[in-house]
């Protein structure tokens, strides 16, 4: 159902209302296309709807109107159990606090992306080894979580983001814990994905994250506007 | 999911916290414990007792004929229309009276001077269906039949013991005893007696012989029943007897004082029982608390999980699994600590064990069960949860 031609992301005049006392609209009537291997970064003050956006883009909160295709196939009509399936299929995320666990090797949280996939389990260690390989932590495969640096930490989790070999990367700031170090590594990374066709939607307020992308967009209470 | 995967997740999601895990299993451990050991050793006395004493006790009954003035209540060839009831496996009709206990018997050795060998010795008789009426057996020889009783015959039977105290080891050569002044010989000695144990020290006439020793008439009937009917037995066994002078014979039936004892253990045993199910249930609150404790903390976890493409059913098979672990371990431990405890006491009483596999089985599933229930709701809590609170 994945139309080549189409657009990644489609969002036509999305709303999304939190029911409170006023409702609290944190998106109105947002309107963006992101096509295959754009990397794009959102900005906006605290408060703004970053988060949000991201999470709609992410299935993992559904709009209150308006229309969301995602490799050209409408979603906001979808049941619960057909936009997980398709959050795993298509979409890796990178969260500012890694979600990594604890208790689990470096290996085996990158090995946890293909469990919900229904991929053979022959292999798998080997593809998560590729992954870490990838974001240049082949050396540290076997550690736990806290022995690692800030920056290996969020390499791990964007190692598990691409287990999946998914479409969409959204990463709500992924550097907001690194230092300017390690965020300068991340980032080093997401321009050698981008440059494999990888299509990365990034929510920072750093202007130096910003910078980087080849597109800027900023929310302003809930509002998106292109910037440049 | 594969089911692979989801038990690795879920035995990660345990040993994540080992200690928490074994503390959570405890309650269970308790409870399965208290019910193997519970059922365990009711199983194994309850066997004991019936296996030694009680099929005896429960099957044997005895008719007390008392003394009458005229015609005797109980002829000699009634016992055959008791042996006739359905349920009566062995009866005999026997006769004793006081004096009779004391008669002095020797064996027919060449008198020795300087050894005593007369000895004093009840003789009393019986029908022929003595020995399997007694539940005892032919040590050596045989009993005497009807043929000897019509004839009668100057044959006797000796006890074992009694044949012991005589110097009588053989019956080949046909010895003799002396009861007062007439020689009698001896065809059989009778052991292994497991009822009517005095037997084996008296010496056993024919009818026709005993009346010389003043047993006339008979004075107590042994009839032994097939299990569970002795209670019809007992009450039709006196009209068999004496047909119009049933009531006036005494039937010692067995007092079901095996009901009366099973009663006082069931009691207890349902008291233990009772705790066991409290214990259990309690071990399982403990493990609804600990994993509602558990989901709480690993929200963020839920969250992840939820993102990477988890759906609802996952992330409750997931916790609920991890509980079912959890209860399962309990139940393994305790199983086993039941099944040693049982053998331990056993082996204090002296008592084979009786284990019954299927309760083997049962107390880890048991244990597994009450982990299961007691993870629904966390679990359903889980996978209610929105993935974008979780990640929050
Ligand atoms: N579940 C909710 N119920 C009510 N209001 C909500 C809810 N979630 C978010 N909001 C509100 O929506 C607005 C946008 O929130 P959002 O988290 O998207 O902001 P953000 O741009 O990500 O901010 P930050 O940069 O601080 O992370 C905020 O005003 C927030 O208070
Ligand atoms: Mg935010």
């Amino acid at each position: 159902m994945a139309e080549p031609s189409a657009p990644v992301i489609e969002l036509t005049e999305v709303c999304r209302e939190f029911p409170a006392q006023p409702p609290v609209r944190a998106l109105d009537r947002v309107t963006l296309r992101v096509d295959r291997g754009d990397y794009l970064a959102i900005a906006g003050p605290s408060g703004s709807g970053k988060s949000t956006l991201l999470n709609v883009l992410g299935l993992l909160d559904r709009p209150s109107s308006g229309s969301y295709r995602l490799d050209g196939a409408e979603t906001t009509a979808l049941r619960d159990g057909a936009r997980t399936r398709l959050r795993g299929n298509r979409i890796g995320f990178v969260f500012q606090s890694f979600h990594l666990l604890s208790h689990r090797s470096v290996v085996e949280n990158v090995m946890l992306a293909e469990i919900y996939r229904g991929q053979r389990r022959g292999g798998r260690r080997e593809r998560a080894l590729a992954a870490l390989e990838r974001v240049g932590l082949g050396h540290r495969v076997g550690f736990r979580p806290d022995l690692l640096s800030g920056g290996e930490r969020q390499r791990a989790a964007i190692a598990r983001a691409l287990m999946g070999e998914p479409s969409l990367l959204l990463c709500d700031e992924p550097t907001g814990n690194l230092d300017s170090r390690n965020t300068e590594a991340v980032l080093d990374l997401f321009d050698e994905l981008r440059g494999q066709g990888l299509t990365i939607v990034v929510i920072t307020h750093e202007q130096e994250v910003g910078a980087r992308a080849e597109r800027r967009v900023r929310i302003t209470d809930g509002a998106l506007v292109e910037e440049d | 999911m594969h089911v692979h995967d989801l038990i690795g997740e879920a035995l990660a999601g345990m040993l994540a916290k080992p200690v928490r895990s074994a503390l959570t299993t405890l309650g269970t451990v308790l409870g399965i414990t208290t019910l193997v050991v519970t059922v365990g050793v009711a199983a194994t006395a309850g066997n004991q007792i019936v296996g030694r004493f009680d099929e005896l006790v429960a099957t044997a009954i005895t008719v007390e004929v008392p003394e009458s003035e005229h015609t005797p209540l109980v002829e000699w060839d009634a016992v055959d229309r008791v042996t006739r009831l359905r349920g009566v496996e062995s009866a005999a009709a026997v006769a004793e009276s006081k004096d009779s206990t004391n008669l002095s018997v020797r064996s027919n050795d060449i008198v020795d001077p300087t050894r005593v060998t007369t000895q004093s010795m009840t003789v009393l008789t019986a029908t022929v269906g003595l020995p399997e009426a007694a539940r005892g057996r032919m040590v050596q020889g045989r009993f005497y039949d009807t043929g000897h009783i019509r004839r009668g015959d100057r044959v006797a039977v000796i006890g074992d013991r009694a044949a012991q105290q005589l110097g009588i080891t053989r019956l080949d050569r046909s010895p003799a005893i002396f009861i007062g002044k007439h020689a009698y010989t001896v065809i059989g000695i009778i052991g292994d007696l497991r009822r009517e144990r005095n037997l084996s020290t008296a010496v056993i006439v024919p009818p026709t012989v005993g009346r010389r020793f003043g047993l006339r008439d008979v004075t107590r009937v042994l009839v032994n029943t097939s299990l569970g009917a002795a209670d019809l037995i007992a009450r039709q066994a006196p009209a068999a007897l004496s047909p119009g002078n049933g009531d006036m014979l005494q039937v010692v039936a067995p007092p079901s004082p095996t009901r009366a004892r099973d009663k006082a253990q069931d009691d207890v045993n349902a008291l233990f029982l009772i705790l066991g199910l409290v214990s259990l249930v309690v071990g399982a609150v403990g493990i609804a608390n600990v994993t509602l404790v558990t989901v709480m903390e690993r929200v963020p976890e839920i969250g992840l999980r939820r993102s990477l493409g988890a759906a609802r059913r996952h992330i409750a098979a997931q916790f609920l699994l991890e509980s079912t672990l959890i209860g399962l371990t309990g139940g393994v431990i305790g199983a086993g600590v039941g099944v040693v405890t049982v053998v331990a006491v056993s082996a204090a009483k002296q008592w084979t064990p009786l284990l019954d596999v299927r309760l083997a089985i049962a107390a880890p599933i048991a244990g597994a069960v009450v982990g299961l229930l007691a993870g629904l709701y966390p679990a359903l809590r889980a996978a209610r949860m929105e993935p974008v609170d979780a990640l929050r």
